[in-house]
């Protein structure tokens, strides 16, 4: 009889704690999801950009390109930074069949066939902005077909052996 | 010459270490001490050809030795010499090295312990150990060799190579590439060996756990014998993640310290796992419980250290872009696989050893809300895992890469480190075994009242957003409630005559430095979500080109521009210095310098801010640009940051609680002191 209690209360508690875990991992998920939606942004290279301009015209997009250098121009009045970016792909084969991302690169800043976007970026300029450096932007597609953004990375593969940390800015 | 004694190191060390691996099995197998004890030396001896093979890199790269390419790669002459030293972990063969030396290091000091009482242990660790030394040390000699030397052909052409090919020479470029100049900061040059001593030093624990598996040993030994090592592990990454920060924050110029990408959270996975593993196992000491998930925390950390020391040194970067720029990625996967497998498969085999004859009863119990801390902490880890690997699984179902950023961290990372934050709270003050609303209660009031009190005056103050307000009512929470333990235990030993309150104090720690350590930590960790809080929330930001004299404001601030000049530094850096006077409602505060520095070789300038950081602010100005000659304008980003400073206040009384908690423990009787002493002395 008493034996019996105590299994009882026993998986009743197992029951709770079952309920509890389910609870926490249901709200991880419901996180998980939700912060995905709300947050998640395509990742385009330059030429799908330039394909797609309709399309994701009101959306949140991540772009990354190859700086070119002769296109810099810095309003440091009111920190306004504008430069060029060229196509560069953005799958890996593609980059290790150029001979790698610093090849890739100079290979499309040298290129004046490759899809081509203006940038523009309000801040700083950062001490990474150079020619050939790669840039990974977020941001939107603006009615004039610059690309407003308002996150910036940059790397420079050339230059050193590491991949040098990004410098980063959030406005 | 030096680049040949240091490769014939390495490939001696893997040699020994291969050898280790052997004789410890073997021993095993034919029941042969003797072997065990060889095997032993072996990995006493990695240390020492190690070091060799490290020095000879340093020796190489303090000498301008540009003929070998990693020296070429990563110095150059204009450097400093302490920035050549350290750029042994400035690039990736090179820090690879690095990392087999510490663990060597850590490798050669396990096995100066006395091993008396857990012999049977011995030859699982070195194994583990070795094997884990032996993958990278095989890195290095076959994929990424330190020193491997440039010759010039025949034919003209330079190639690159660890032996003379026939008929070539030596070529020596006249100078090297250089460090980034955005390295040459102090933060990044202690953060890498923090980084790494974290990660190497979990590789212990690990191997102890696996011996136990292996062996059938498992009761808690092995836990209380690698607890001190978690918990300097822990420490070392813990500083490693903080270091980088605040790197990030005196040296990137847009005054935020922590941006999610891929190689930070690389290196927060196994901190995570590392943290849950830290409270979970005082379950199993106190209770016999969570055995099970006690290994598979450890298993998890050693794979989240190993990938995080691929992630963070293999140029792999923000991109999502690929996971194996570099030839040793698909090894460092495999490696990864092989070891994550093999020790889930020995877990599985011992399942039902583990199981636990004690059940959680109460919901309140401290157990209980140790096991919820574990989860709400893996549920970070899953959030963490998920960001990172997004884009690859959008990419695989939709053919569209889809990439989350920061605000997808920030918005599923805060509920549940809020959930942290109110378990810190509630945990300390409940009981082992069972707990009631009742009895909390009657523990809580007093330090929530606290707390409601800075929430008020919090509001009154005129801060209305409701996250801020949620995340300082539960850090002055959990600052109250632990000051409150801490008043509660020293009371209590006032009450007994046991002298001031300094005394009182120091007496009560020494007691029981684990818990009282821990308690800091969670200060500390509060002094976090406040600092956080303060610049996540409230940072304001403004710019202006400003004529000499002209002021710009912020806030309860402005900023007079009084002049810049324009140098050489001896060092090939070009340097424009601003100064500027900074006011607070009106009076005078100090002057700034924030620069601008022009590094010749690599063509590349460095901006440095100028910042005045208080508990209250930091006030954090970037020269942006200036009228060459006549310096008569310049350009100013201005940056105001509140209660940043905490961040880095809470990360000393971090490392303090950290300290206390590794501290071995005092006993009361001397009978029991005399005899725990010894046991101590087994363990370290």
């Amino acid at each position: 009889m008493e034996e019996t209690t105590i299994t009882q209360t026993g998986s009743r508690n197992r029951m709770k704690f079952i309920m509890g875990g389910a609870m926490i991992v249901a709200a991880v998920i419901y996180l998980i999801v939700s912060s995905t939606q709300a947050s998640a942004q395509y990742f385009l290279t330059i030429d799908e950009l330039v394909a797609r301009a309709d399309e994701v015209a009101d959306r949140d997009l991540r772009i990354s390109g190859a700086v070119i250098g002769d296109s810099i121009e810095y309003d440091s009045k009111n920190l306004i930074l504008t430069f060029d970016v060229a196509h560069v792909a953005g799958d890996n084969d593609e980059l290790e069949a150029e001979g790698g991302l610093a090849a890739a690169l100079n290979a499309a800043v040298m290129d004046p066939t490759r899809s081509r976007i203006t940038v523009v970026y309000e801040g700083p300029i950062p001490d990474l902005l150079q020619n050939e450096a790669q840039a990974i932007m977020t941001g939107r597609l603006q009615g004039d077909g610059t690309f407003l953004a308002d996150e910036l990375l940059l790397k420079c593969p050339t230059k050193y052996e590491e991949a040098v940390p990004e410098q980063a800015s959030d406005n | 010459m030096i680049a040949n004694i240091g490769y014939s190191a390495l490939v001696l060390t893997l040699l020994v270490s291969l050898y280790g691996i052997g004789a410890a099995l073997l021993g095993l197998r034919k029941n042969r001490p003797a072997l065990v004890d060889s095997a032993r030396n072996a990995m006493l001896l990695t240390f020492p050809l190690l070091t060799l093979s490290a020095l000879s890199i340093i020796y190489l790269l303090a000498t301008n030795h540009f003929e070998v390419e990693y020296v070429a790669s990563v110095t150059s002459r204009s450097m400093p010499m302490y920035l050549k030293v350290t750029a042994l972990w400035g690039g990736q063969a090179g820090s690879l090295v690095f990392w087999s030396w510490l663990m060597s290091a850590f490798a050669s000091a396990v096995t100066l312990r006395k091993w008396d009482r857990d012999r049977e242990f011995l030859p699982w660790v070195i194994v583990v150990s070795l094997v884990t030394l032996a993958f990278f040390l095989a890195l290095n000699i076959f994929v990424e060799n330190p020193f491997t030397r440039l010759w010039a052909l025949p034919s003209g052409q330079v190639i690159e190579k660890m032996l003379q090919p026939a008929g070539s020479s030596l070529y020596f470029p006249t100078d090297g590439r250089g460090l980034n100049p955005l390295l040459r900061h102090p933060g990044m040059i202690i953060h890498p060996p923090m980084l790494y001593l974290g990660f190497v030093s979990f590789v212990i624990p690990y191997a102890f756990a696996m011996a136990a598996l292996i062996t059938g040993r498992t009761d808690d030994r092995w836990i209380r014998l690698t607890r001190r090592w978690t918990l300097w592990a822990w420490m070392f990454l813990s500083l490693g993640l903080v270091l980088g920060g605040r790197w990030a924050y005196d040296v990137l110029g847009w005054g935020g310290y922590w941006g999610w990408d891929p190689v930070e959270i690389a290196a927060f996975m196994p901190w995570l796992t590392g943290t849950a593993f830290l409270h979970s196992v005082m379950i199993q000491e106190k209770r016999g419980m969570l055995k099970q998930w006690n290994m598979v925390l450890i298993i998890l950390t050693y794979a989240l250290v190993i990938f995080g020391t691929f992630l963070t040194r293999s140029g792999v970067l923000s991109s999502v872009h690929a996971f194996a720029q570099s030839a040793i990625g698909p090894l460092f996967f495999a490696f990864i696989g092989i070891t994550f497998t093999a020790s889930l498969s020995l877990l599985m085999q011992r399942w039902n050893v583990l199981k636990s004859k004690t059940q959680m009863t109460s919901m309140l119990s401290r157990e209980a809300l140790f096991l919820l801390n574990n989860l709400l902490f893996l549920g970070i880890l899953v959030v963490c895992f998920w960001g990172v690997i997004f884009p690859l699984i959008s990419e695989l179902f939709t053919g569209q890469k889809v990439t989350v950023g920061p605000p997808f961290y920030e918005r599923a990372n805060g509920p549940l480190m809020a959930g942290l934050l109110l378990l810190m709270t509630i945990a300390p003050l409940s009981a082992w075994g069972r707990s009631t609303w009742q009895t909390l209660g009657r523990a809580l009031w007093k330090p929530a009242v606290a707390a409601l009190v800075v929430l008020v005056a919090v509001i009154v103050a005129g801060i209305h957003n409701i996250y801020a307000l949620i995340g300082i009512f539960l850090a002055s929470l959990v600052i109250a409630v632990t000051l409150y333990e801490y008043g509660r235990g020293i009371f209590a030993r006032r009450k007994r005559h046991e002298g001031n309150l300094v005394i009182a104090f120091l007496n009560l720690t020494r007691r029981d430095p684990r818990r009282y350590g821990g308690y800091l930590v969670h200060i500390s960790m509060a002094m976090l979500a406040i600092g956080i809080v303060g610049i996540e929330m409230f940072q304001t930001e403004t710019q202006g080109t400003l004529s000499v004299g002209e002021s710009l404001t912020l806030g309860r601030y402005d900023m007079v521009y009084e002049e810049l000049a324009v140098f050489d530094a001896p060092d090939a850096r070009n340097v424009a210095r601003a100064v500027v006077s900074v006011y607070k409602d009106g009076e005078p505060v100090g002057e700034l310098y924030p620069r601008r520095d022009f590094f010749y070789d690599s063509q590349q300038p460095m901006t440095i801010p100028g910042v005045r950081s208080t508990l209250a602010d930091d006030f954090y100005v970037l020269l942006v640009d200036w009228e060459e000659i006549s310096t008569n304008n310049a350009t100013f980003k201005v940056y105001h940051n509140p209660l940043v400073k905490w961040m880095w206040l809470g990360s000393w009384v971090f490392v303090i609680g950290t300290l206390i908690s590794a501290w071995p423990e005092k006993e009361n009787s001397l009978v029991t002191k005399r005899s725990r002493q010894r046991v101590a002395a087994v363990v370290d």
